[in-house]
């Protein structure tokens, strides 16, 4: 099959209205005879499922955990960016579209973008209706804040905690219509099948994650809104549950999974503090306005620093290396993630790092403190030569700014950051690579949808701060909800799908024999064990940095590990009830396959783009040496893998990227 | 660290349930709670045992999906935190830590420490919501402005996680520190006044009905609520609703 993005014709800034003009609508009456089946309750998903319902369609929804509120959305800490300009700093639809295509370095499709960026506004407009409790002004205005990598303040926020106040907004949506009738919701269910009835997505088949039973579900269209797959890595600053189980099985029913490879890792994370870690923290990356991030520069002092013997404090200023500062003066500390991670790691490879596992460098306050104070003492009148009072005063100003960040972090590492610097280590985030979709959101299988995260479609290879709640929210309130439409006018005469046909049989018989086979195979290692290895496995060379010889022993070590937990993974209690072991088995043999054809699309991308960075794939000389080199010539294209049974046999298909509105650069921070 | 758990296990909805000892040895202060029951866990699976179920997701103190019920309090002894950024360092060496579901009769257990909160989601249901449809042509975000304390105070409302705590913490097993926060947070921002009579009196029917007590002043939600949910929202609720009663 070609890729056919579905692009419109037409000028970039014409182009979603127009399509909106000539698309194919429902009408009310025959919204009431169509079924849709939306996986996944955050953002994307849960918003997609509000609006599909306020149209009139009759929506199911489906999510894993207890209540659609605890979708892995909620964690979203620092803001949402919309080009609404209210702060008059030049910011537009244009401005916003440049950034993210700059920022994903050049490697996303340009009227996606630009549609969203479109929306953005709108996104702005309809949380604060919904009673969403952004930021505000004295004035009783909104607030607004900066974030890495752009030139102009366009970051909503409701303090430290937007994530949540927006999937809150999005919930009361869907509680609304869920208490009309609207939504059936399906909480504590798994999707573990995509059905395919006549190359059309009918349905899915579903397990009942409280008493085990599978369940048939019939639809005229399957939407997934189920994130991202970055737990592949065992350790992220994904929720535990977050897994790729849907986005794979619509994979196996023949939808094209895009970009793998394209990987997040945020900068500034609490360290692992052992083998017992289960999951990541994030610290915002608004703490990098204030924060400045070293390491010593003489390795006596990390080797004092780990033995305990001299504290961070206790380095002079001169003997402290601020390597952004140094490598990047114009940016400094506020570098775009990818370029602040791969420094640290540089550094810590190096043997500068400064805990005792040599994996984390500091983010001091220390400054920012002093520079505050001063300033409230000089607003005040009061004494700014007391040492004393300026740091009062400025870790004041820094409390009202990042306090709950600041607990969070004192909670876990027991160490006060208002005194002693934050320690911090890259983890991995957020995933940009995801399903391929046209411009509709649609994957290669006709009537099945991919929205939020789990699509590959707006961040190119590295993804801006505060951009994915947007991406989420644009798709599900504003995007999908309409050009759903376009596919489900063929199917106002079609009537209810029906669940007793061979595919669905068929479906259902793979699920439960693949369920049986896990629950019977009375290995000796539990699921766990084989999560970590597989995590190593990628961190160490499918991480932050990759190369051939890297990628290709990982691409046979995932696979053998996949032979090895078939054979010998143990899975304790029964098919038929709440068994939390059996669902993880069934998300990490998955993680098993998609973990090798990320390697595989790492291998083949022999360029250094956004988050992916080939060590073959360098600047040599000049004075961007040593940075990471995109290649236009040869990788300017989507990477849309098929299934072909293993993940080594998946083929490449590719999307050529036109870049017509905007010029092609390096990205330079220096 | 060394300690012994006494954990609650209850095989289903059905089953009487009952309290079991396990000893666990080699607990790093550094762990988090759900870390050590990890550790409890991987150990039980080795022996070929049943690990104990419970409920959790994003361990950083935000989704609300963790519970637990610690030595008789609600997340356990730590102030402001959930069960999920609770650390092993809060405990001492030779410790005798009892674990329990969150118990309240609108919180029946599914298994073990897991317990159905999906009462909470029907009180939503009933009315924790403004009725705006999805359009493009909403007015401008900046078209009502919205005094600043009004909009922090809505605010510190939502921040609201749903866990239960409350009602866990509740003599009386009451949900109003849950149902007032939601009903305050639209009650003070101008969005939500449209609705606000038929909103208070909607929720609080399907509190009652889904079998939460009533409120008695104990506090004892405000203290062990993770998020620091103010009682006042209690108070707030109270009024939005003689408002509406008299209203009719």
């Amino acid at each position: 099959m070609a890729l056919d993005s579905r692009t419109p014709k037409g000028p970039l800034a014409d182009k979603w209205t127009n399509h909106k003009n000539n698309i194919n609508l429902v009408n009310p009456a025959n919204k009431r005879l169509i079924d849709v089946i939306v996986v996944g309750t955050g953002l994307a998903g849960g918003s997609a499922a509000a609006t599909l319902a306020e149209l009139g369609y009759n929506v199911k929804a489906f999510c894993f955990q207890d209540s659609p509120r605890r979708a892995h959305s909620i964690a979203a800490q620092g803001g949402i960016n919309a080009a609404k300009n209210y702060q008059g700093d030049g910011d537009s639809n244009y401005r916003l579209f440049y950034d993210t295509v700059k920022g994903g370095d050049y490697r996303s499709r340009e009227a996606n973008v630009y549609r969203l960026a479109e929306v953005s506004a709108n996104i702005i407009d309809q949380c604060v209706a919904q009673g969403v409790p952004f930021a505000r002004e004295y004035g009783g205005l909104l607030d607004n804040r900066s974030f890495g990598g752009v030139l102009v303040s366009r970051t909503f926020y409701a303090a430290g905690q937007t994530g949540q106040q927006l999937l809150l907004g999005a919930y009361s949506a869907l509680n609304r219509q869920i208490g009309r009738g609207k939504v059936k919701m399906y909480n504590r269910h798994e999707m573990l099948d995509v059905v395919v009835v006549d190359g059309k997505a009918r349905g899915i088949i579903a397990r009942n994650l409280v008493t085990g039973e599978i369940e048939r579900h019939s639809a005229h269209a399957v939407v997934l809104g189920t994130g991202g797959y970055g737990n592949v890595f065992f350790l992220s600053t994904n929720a535990m549950g977050s897994n790729v189980t849907a986005a794979w099985k619509a994979h196996k029913r023949g939808a094209y999974f895009a970009n793998p490879c394209y990987t997040q890792i945020h900068p500034t994370c609490i360290p692992v503090s052992g083998d017992h870690q289960s999951k990541l923290t994030l610290m915002s990356e608004s703490l990098r306005n204030d924060g400045r991030i070293w390491v010593p520069k003489h390795m006596e002092d990390v080797k004092a620093i780990r033995e305990g013997k001299l504290k961070p404090t206790d380095i002079a200023e001169e003997n402290r290396d601020y390597y952004l500062e140094r490598r990047y003066p114009a940016f400094g500390n506020l570098v775009p993630r990818d370029v602040a991670s791969r420094a640290a790691k540089e550094r810590c490879d190096a043997g500068y790092g400064v805990n005792k596992t040599g994996e984390a460098v500091y983010l001091d306050f220390a400054s920012a403190i002093q520079r505050y104070g001063k300033e409230q003492a000089h607003i005040k009148g009061l004494n700014e030569n007391d040492a004393a009072l300026i740091k009062k005063l400025g870790q004041e100003v820094i409390k009202n700014k990042y306090g709950n960040l600041f607990q969070m972090y004192e909670k876990i590492v027991d160490q006060n950051p208002y005194e002693t610097p934050m320690m911090i280590y890259p983890a991995v985030h957020y995933t940009m690579g995801g399903i391929w979709v046209d411009y509709n959101l649609m994957t290669t299988v006709p009537g099945l949808y991919a929205i939020g995260e789990a699509n590959f479609s707006d961040h190119g290879a590295n993804r801006l701060g505060a951009s994915a709640l947007m991406q989420g929210l644009a798709d599900g309130y504003f995007v999908l909800p309409y050009t759903i439409g376009d596919y489900l006018s063929n199917d106002i005469r079609t009537g209810p799908i029906s669940t007793e046909s061979p595919e669905f049989e068929e479906a259902e018989n793979n699920v439960r024999n693949r369920i049986e086979t896990l629950v019977n195979n009375n290995g000796t290692h539990s699921v766990d064990y084989f999560h970590k290895k597989l995590g190593k496995i990628m961190w160490n060379k499918v991480g932050m940095s990759r190369n051939a010889k890297g990628l290709a022993e990982a691409v046979e070590e995932i696979s053998a590990l996949r032979a090895e937990f078939w054979k010998d993974v143990k899975v304790p209690g029964t098919a038929n009830e709440f068994n939390e072991e059996l669902a993880k088995a069934g998300r990490v043999a998955d993680f098993l396959e998609l973990g090798e054809l990320f390697a595989k699309d790492a291998l083949h991308r022999n360029e250094s783009c956004g988050g992916h960075y080939r060590e073959e794939s360098v600047e040599e000389s000049g004075e961007q040496k040593g940075e990471a080199k995109r290649d236009d010539e040869n990788f300017k294209y989507v990477a849309a893998w098929e299934y072909k049974g293993e993940p080594k046999d998946a083929v490449l298909h590719k999307e050529n990227l036109v870049f017509e509105n905007i010029e092609l650069k390096q990205r330079s921070y220096k | 660290m060394n300690l012994t758990l006494k954990i609650w296990r209850q095989k289903d909805a059905n089953d009487k349930g009952k309290m079991v000892d396990y000893p666990i040895t080699g607990i790093e202060p550094d762990m988090s709670f759900l870390e050590m029951l990890d550790v409890l866990n991987e150990a039980l699976i080795n022996k070929g045992e049943e690990p104990v179920a419970f409920d959790h997701d994003c361990r950083e103190g935000i989704c609300g999906m963790c519970s637990l019920y610690i030595n008789g309090e609600a997340h356990g002894p730590d102030r402001g935190v959930t069960t999920c950024q609770l650390h092993m360092r809060m405990f001492n060496d030779g410790d005798t830590i009892y674990i329990e579901p969150f118990r309240a009769a609108a919180f029946p257990v599914i298994k073990d420490l897991v317990v159905d909160r999906s009462a909470f989601d029907r009180i939503q249901h009933a009315g924790g919501f403004i009725s705006v449809n999805t359009s493009g042509n909403t007015i401008d975000a900046n078209a009502i402005p919205v005094n600043k304390h009004d909009a922090d105070t809505a605010f510190d409302a939502a921040t609201c996680i749903g866990c239960g705590a409350c009602v866990a913490s509740c003599k009386n097993s009451s949900a109003m520190l849950f149902v007032g926060a939601k009903v305050s947070q639209f009650a003070l921002l101008p969005q939500g006044k449209v609705e606000a009579t038929d909103r208070v009196l909607n929720m609080v029917k399907q509190m009652d009905e889904e079998g939460f007590g009533n409120c008695t002043n104990t506090g004892a939600c405000e203290v062990e609520c993770p998020k620091g949910i103010s009682l006042e929202n209690i108070a707030r609720m109270n009024r939005e609703y003689l408002k509406a009663a008299f209203k009719g």
